[in-house]
């Protein structure tokens, strides 16, 4: 590689503008100038050098801002897009998707869905588009952190005239060098915390280089911010599961391989009311109408003990009581449940008695349990009753026939056979709420309904998440490095004598105000001049 | 307490009003060329009847606070009313960093504009849902609208440079947008002014229609219905009967509010321009012509330095870390975190545009003024409009 040796004879690597030790104008182009590019010091960045290879093509697009820039912006659309109709996530379920879209948006909702905008966030070229945003932030920073970093380290307190002389801020004082006023304006720059620098006479302080690296160090941040998200989707790293536990039931928690279980004790639901909480929220309440005011579920954590068979009652010791509430979720293990969701007075068991239709008399109660009845019931005297079928959550099918949608029993019918010592055949009677039919003729007995008992089901989502440590550490990163960019501002001030007169000439990534500003206090009774703004009104960056 | 609270409000809205007089009499005492360096008597009185304003303002937050037991920032009226708060906030600390009373001159009444905006929304403090009871509601809460409100300086700061550097002799895409950024907020001066007309009058129209899902419901106007609902039958009698109607899809209510504000904006518009016989940006540029340019887009970069990191921390991390909490994962792809992050985004190409492209003067001005809008898309629009696990009680 041809390096490029400097007339001060610090050796540059290829492609340097300015040379990193003394500021020298290594290309002939840059001279024509009245100002020196001084965006990263004019240092050797791998994308302006090399354009050869297929490497090179591609590492060239990814380090350009403007591409960067565009992928930023191309995703802030696509991301709008997704937001003018809801994800498919968040319409009710009810039905399919594609019913759902076009039945409530019409031809609009049938092409957004059609388009695949319903699940915009993880489509594929949405996904791509993060890739590639993540591509870009690796490749644009080293092409400029590395250059940047020897510039800065390798810079030298005598630099050129020619590049002293196109700074944005820059002047030549008269007055001779007395080391009085130098002596002056080195304590005013110690006095604003400027490190100093000196040789043969000559000063370079500067201050706040650190924050020349907030923009690379938030890059960071944002790199391991994606690769946490991207983690996700390895195996075991993220659980998201949802458990329906009925009050005094105890079930095993997904996902714990049977080690944990949990045992919902009560779910309580409560109202704001007018009397007990205040009269400040009267006012809402009387046009809200009803708001809720805690979700609660209290359960016990047990955790089994030793080692079972498949089939055995596993043997359980209690971890801990506690009371799940929205924002306050259980914890264990790495493991969070959260209340998520419920179910108030489901049906749980159903109480009927055997009925003698002429006279009334009874002949004995049976309780059936909804979740598992059983398939026959013993009554005194030689009455029993057999349920032959039952449909938890009964409907006619499309054939006409009785069916259950589901297991849960939210319309409970029974096919029951009442076997009587009048009728030892027994007779056929199926019985739904509010319906009996009698298929096999008028019965001389019925199943008379009693009471039901009811229960609240507690909806709790099990999370597990091992990603969040890796995205929390991302986020602090790209907080630490945001900052570290925005509220510092790298300032350095030259001064050089040249032929018996003081050059000065500063310069300041950002805020040029600022520095303006503060060189004016640092000149104030040095005899100095302050160094001039050379930039006239184009042409003027941040 | 909630009285006192309110009229803490009042006190404030008024000492802002105030202020911004005395802060356009820091600019015109001046004496023609002079910079609008601002130690001059006006612009001392007018600071201090700022902070005093603010003050009152903090008042009516504190004693919001504890008549409610929760940090007020939890319905839109809250919320809104917290944003302007925070803008005069901002304001103050870039005043102190800048000395510019022009600024005060275009922030203070945007934060007024704000605060009238929110006292349109039902204003009675709300009980908490479950999912808002949690400390992380003033804290992330409190973050975001403050990085919204130092990204809004940045707005006020890029609308001075636009006004200044727009050529206005001759007619230009730039004078066109500029007079409707203009547009937008007369717009919202008239949304204030009808909503006060008839919410003073009383006035009320109750329709019955037929929803989206075929079902009979009921809808109050608060507005003469130039828009009626679908299938809408008006009860009250003696009311407008509307002109048009809507399908079931579209909330006609909203929508005849929208065209309302659009209406009375459009009106009060043409009645400026009719009486100056200049564009409304032209009538504003003589307030100006003192101030340095370069000043002005250094404010208004700064803003936006300094109001990103808020902003992130704010309505993205602090969010999150929430979201994670409550709802069991701390992104979910709801419009409001969306737009949210729609916000960071353009953000961060502003930054990216300035540090790397240059760009600066006056098309930094426009992303400013085009941030502003986008902040201001998901505080009205995203609310009011898309809603979502955010839908704050409005209407």
């Amino acid at each position: 590689m041809n390096e490029v040796k400097c007339e001060c004879g610090h050796v540059n690597p290829h492609g340097t503008v300015l040379c990193e030790s003394c500021g020298n104008i290594l290309e002939e182009k840059e001279r024509q100038k009245q100002l020196v590019d001084m965006r990263y010091e004019g240092s050797a960045r791998r994308s302006q050098t090399y354009n050869k290879t297929i490497v090179d093509k591609i590492w060239n697009f990814f380090s350009s801002v403007k591409v960067g820039v565009w992928l930023i912006v191309v995703t802030l659309v696509a991301s709008a897009l997704g937001t003018i109709l809801p994800q498919e996530m968040y319409i009710p379920p009810v039905g399919t998707a594609a019913e759902y879209y076009e039945d409530q948006y019409g031809w609009f909702g049938k092409l957004y869905y059609d388009l695949g905008f319903h699940n915009l966030y993880s489509s594929w070229w949405y996904l791509i588009l993060i890739a590639s945003i993540g591509i870009s932030l690796v490749i644009c920073s080293l092409d400029r952190v590395v250059p940047l970093y020897r510039a800065l380290n390798k810079q030298r307190v005598t630099r050129h005239e020619g590049f002293l002389k196109r700074q944005r801020l820059f002047g030549v004082s008269d007055t001779p060098p007395s080391s009085d006023s130098l002596q002056k304006l080195k304590d005013n720059l110690k006095k604003k915390r400027y490190s100093i620098r000196e040789e043969n006479g000559n000063i370079l302080a500067e201050k706040n280089r650190f924050s020349r690296w907030g923009p690379y160090v938030n890059h960071v941040g944002l790199i391991i911010f994606l690769i946490g998200g991207m983690l996700r989707f390895v195996p075991g790293m993220y659980i998201d599961q949802v458990v329906w536990i009925r009050e005094g039931e105890t079930k095993v928690i997904p996902e714990t391989e049977g080690e944990y279980y949990l045992h919902n004790d009560q779910f309580i639901l409560e109202l704001y009311d007018k009397e007990n909480d205040g009269e400040v929220f009267g006012e809402a309440l009387d046009r809200n109408g009803m708001v809720v005011k805690n979700y609660q579920s209290n359960v016990t954590l047990y955790k089994k003990d030793g080692d079972t068979v498949p089939g055995e009652e596993p043997e359980l010791d209690k971890v801990k009581d506690f009371q799940i509430r929205v924002n306050e979720p259980l914890k264990f293990e790495g493991f969070a449940l959260y209340q998520v969701d419920y179910k108030l007075n489901e049906l749980n068991k159903m109480t009927f008695t055997l009925q003698e239709k002429e006279t009334g008399k009874e002949f004995g109660e049976i309780q059936i349990d909804l979740f598992d009845p059983k398939k026959s019931y013993e009554l005194a005297n030689g009455y029993s009753v057999d349920v032959m079928s039952y449909f938890p959550d009964f409907e006619f099918n499309s054939d006409g026939e009785p069916a259950t949608k589901s297991r849960i029993p939210n319309n409970p019918a029974f096919i029951f056979k009442m076997i009587t010592p009048d009728n030892p055949e027994g007779e056929i009677s199926f019985v739904a709420i509010q319906e009996t039919i009698e298929p096999m003729g008028d019965n001389e007995y019925k199943m008379a309904f009693k009471a039901a008992e009811t229960k609240n089901v507690a909806g709790l989502t099990v999370r597990k998440d091992l990603t969040l440590w890796i995205i929390s550490l991302g986020g602090l990163i790209f907080m630490i490095g945001v900052v570290q960019g925005a509220y510092w501002n790298h300032r350095r001030l030259w001064v050089r004598a040249v032929d018996g007169k003081v050059w000065t000439a500063g310069h300041t990534n950002k805020n040029w105000h600022g520095l303006k500003r503060e060189l004016d206090d640092i000149f104030a009774g040095t005899g100095l001049d302050v160094p001039k703004e050379q930039l006239t009104d184009d042409g003027k960056k941040g | 307490m909630v009285s006192l609270s309110s009229n803490l409000l009042y006190i404030a809205f008024v000492l802002y009003l105030v202020a911004t007089a005395f802060f356009g009499g820091a600019i015109k005492g001046k004496k023609e060329g002079q910079e609008a360096k601002g130690s001059n008597k006006w612009a001392k009185i007018a600071i201090t009847i700022t902070i005093a304003g603010f003050i009152a303002q903090l008042g009516y937050f504190i004693t919001r606070w504890i008549a409610a037991g929760h940090a007020p920032v939890s319905n839109l009226f809250e919320f809104t009313t917290f944003f302007g708060m925070s803008l005069v906030g901002a304001f103050i600390v870039i005043y102190f960093m800048y000395q510019t009373p022009l600024l005060g001159v275009f922030t203070l009444p945007v934060a007024i504009l704000i605060i009238a905006y929110a006292s349109m929304f039902p204003r009675e403090i709300s009980p908490l849902i479950p999912a808002l009871q949690s400390d992380w509601l003033h804290i992330h809460v409190t973050t975001a609208a403050l990085g919204e409100a130092i990204l809004a300086v940045s707005f006020a700061a890029g609308l001075i440079y636009l006004i200044k550097s727009v050529d206005q002799s001759v007619k230009t895409k730039s004078t066109f947008w500029l007079e409707a950024v203009m547009y937008g907020i007369v717009s919202t001066i008239g949304f204030i002014v009808v909503a006060s007309i008839f919410s003073f009058a009383d006035y009320q129209a109750e329709f019955t229609y037929t929803d989206k899902n075929g079902v009979q419901a009921t809808y109050e106007y608060h507005m003469p219905a130039l828009i009626g609902p679908n299938e809408g039958e008006l009860i009250t009698e003696g009311r407008f009967a509307p002109i048009v109607e809507t399908p079931a899809i579209i909330n006609s209510k909203k929508l005849n509010t929208v065209i309302w504000s659009l209406a009375a904006g459009l009106l009060l518009y043409w009645l400026i321009r009719l009486v100056a016989r200049k564009r409304l940006a032209a009538i504003l540029k003589p307030l100006v012509k003192n101030v340095n340019l370069d000043l002005v887009d250094e404010i208004s970069y700064r803003s936006v330095l300094i109001g990103f990191p808020v902003f992130t921390l704010g309505a993205l991390i602090f969010a999150m870390i929430w979201a994670q909490i409550a709802w069991t994962r701390f992104w979910g792809w709801d419009p409001k975190e969306v737009w949210a992050l729609i916000t960071w985004l353009f953000y961060a190409a502003f930054l990216h545009l300035r540090l790397s492209k240059g760009w600066h003067g006056e098309k930094s001005a426009w992303l400013a003024v085009i941030g502003f809008v986008i902040i201001m898309f998901n505080l009205i629009v995203v609310n009011l409009v898309i809603a979502g696990l955010h839908s704050y009680a409005g209407s």
